[in-house]
């Protein structure tokens, strides 16, 4: 059985200003096996974000079903860490305190929360940070922080949102190698959305690519391209090429799409 | 050096300027001395209610720490009093749909009716005596508070609030570990803008429905034509009014101590 399956979802928008309905998603198809990571790229706009929020519980489809570990989505829950595009740290609490949010709302002791968020403090290399505040760490680390906060959950699924858009190229190529290296070693069911198409062909297993309005997946590409990945060899730029001409179609044909209310 | 020596005194140039012509006006003889008593004036008056000098005061020397102690418990209650509710309501107000819906429109008409028009109907409920004064102060902190905590509330920030439900919380302890500390600052805000109003009915109060405190001394002051005592009411009033306020600052900077790396103000000195 597939850890995520998303069987024919939909989602329409209304747009009550243009008086018409935005398809953001039209029957969406996609399973995901457990240990797989799944990268979703796109253009902007073509509704990636929103399948991850569905697949979180963020969003619900207009018409279709997602199902983690065989369970239909209805809300949010800690079996799906999220990270998201901006960290979304709680600027009051101390980097500790927030990687163990999710035990600080199920009322652990102190102790008990501290030693844990050590644990993911150290995997995600902030070892010595433990006491600062967000708001006195860089963009990378904090959206370290919000790694280690999802991890900790020790969640079936983790979803990521563009988590390193916001960083400069050295950074995320560093993020990127440890994020490899992370689930590599633990292991994990990983959906990851972006638009870089080297960041996609850099982390995932497989690689849906979307089309944009409507969103539709045009091709899972699964990769078996040896890590760590060489973003400069013939394979990934065969790749990367096919990809681009996907895109690229796509782009010739599109233009906005909408249905007018009846 | 000289600088930061320079700009501990700056500070002080301009009150000393004025007290300094101040007290040189009212003893040129342009107006008579009883109309506008000079500083030293006032702080001998001052002196005298304060320690029981020389006894120029009267019947209120040495009688000035019953009166502070009279407006400030006032204060405190009604303060309290405004505090809790005004907290709790705006909480609520802010986080529940339905709750808005229900209370706010009252709310918001009642909020327009400045709070020393309550006057008449506050003796004639709770007669001449602390009451009506500690209704007026919650009446005039309530409002403050309870707008700036539905601000807070609301403006939190949506993205935290998803983090918070991705981590497993539910909604009392989203309310209780994401928009509450959330909502703090705004929170504090309120309480200092409150704690302006407090001061202000209180006095007010005091001159027309209570026969004790600051400002019934002033405005008794008034009547026996001591000006020298009614600035010196002013001035403790002032005074407390300051101290109160930097009680607030004080609590808060603790309980925001996170917010320090946050705003663009750095302490000034």
């Amino acid at each position: 059985m597939a850890t995520i399956e998303i069987s024919h979802v939909s989602k329409i928008f209304k747009d009550s200003k243009r008086k018409a309905d935005i398809i953001a998603l039209d029957d969406i198809n996609i399973e995901v096996a457990k240990n797989q990571f799944l990268c979703l790229l796109g253009p902007s706009g073509c509704g990636k974000s929103t399948l991850l929020n569905m697949i979180a519980g963020f969003e619900k489809p207009s018409a279709g079903t997602v199902m983690v570990d065989g369970q239909p989505i209805t809300a949010p829950g800690s079996d799906r860490g999220v990270v998201f595009q901006q960290a979304n740290l709680m600027p009051w609490l101390p980097i500790w305190e927030n990687v163990g949010f999710h035990l600080l709302l199920r009322g652990g002791q102190k102790a008990v929360r501290r030693a844990t968020a050590q644990r993911y403090i150290d995997m995600v290399g902030l070892t010595g940070f433990e006491n600062h505040y967000p708001s006195e760490l860089s963009g990378g680390m904090n959206q370290r922080v919000g790694i280690a906060r999802a991890l900790l959950m020790n969640p079936q699924v983790i979803l990521m949102d563009e988590p390193f858009g916001a960083l400069d190229e050295q950074t995320r190529m560093e993020m990127q190698n440890e994020l490899v290296r992370i689930w590599q070693e633990h292991q994990g069911t990983i959906v990851f959305v972006t638009h870089g198409i080297d960041e996609a062909l850099t982390l995932g297993t497989h690689v849906a690519v979307m089309s944009a309005r409507p969103g539709r997946i045009r091709e899972i590409i699964p990769l078996d391209l040896p890590r760590p990945r060489d973003i400069t060899s013939p394979q990934f730029n065969e790749i990367k090429r096919h990809i681009l001409d996907l895109l690229r179609s796509e782009r010739a044909k599109s233009s906005l799409e909408t249905v007018d209310h009846p | 050096m000289n600088i930061s020596r320079f700009r501990r005194l700056d500070r002080y140039i301009v009150p000393v300027l004025i007290l300094a012509g101040w007290e040189a006006f009212s003893r040129s003889g342009a107006l008579p001395a009883a109309l506008l008593p000079a500083p030293s004036t006032v702080v001998w008056a001052w002196a005298d209610w304060i320690f029981g000098t020389d006894g120029n005061t009267q019947t209120y020397s040495g009688h000035w720490l019953l009166d502070m102690a009279a407006s400030f418990s006032r204060v405190l209650a009604g303060f309290a009093i405004a505090t809790a509710l005004a907290v709790s309501a705006g909480v609520a107000i802010g986080w529940s749909r339905a709750t808005e819906v229900i209370i706010e429109p009252t709310l918001q008409i009642l909020r327009p009716i400045p709070p020393v028009s309550w006057i008449p109907l506050a003796i004639i409920w709770f007669g001449i005596a602390n009451k009506p004064a500690i209704f007026l102060v919650f009446l005039g902190a309530f409002f403050p508070i309870l707008l700036n905590t539905i601000h807070g509330v609301k403006n939190c920030d949506r993205n935290l609030i998803r983090a918070g439900a991705m981590v497993g919380g539910g909604n009392r302890q989203l309310l209780r570990f994401i928009v509450l500390p959330a909502a703090l600052p705004s929170i504090f805000a309120g309480l200092r803008i409150g704690i302006g109003s407090a001061w202000m009915l209180t006095v007010t109060a005091e001159m027309v429905a209570v026969k004790s405190g600051l400002g019934y001394v002033l405005w008794d002051s008034y009547y026996f034509l001591r000006y020298d005592l009614v600035l010196a009411a002013m001035a403790s009033i002032g005074l407390l009014g300051f101290l109160s306020d930097l009680a607030i600052r004080t609590v808060m900077a603790r309980v925001l101590h996170w917010q320090r790396n946050t705003t663009i103000q750095r302490g000034g000195e």
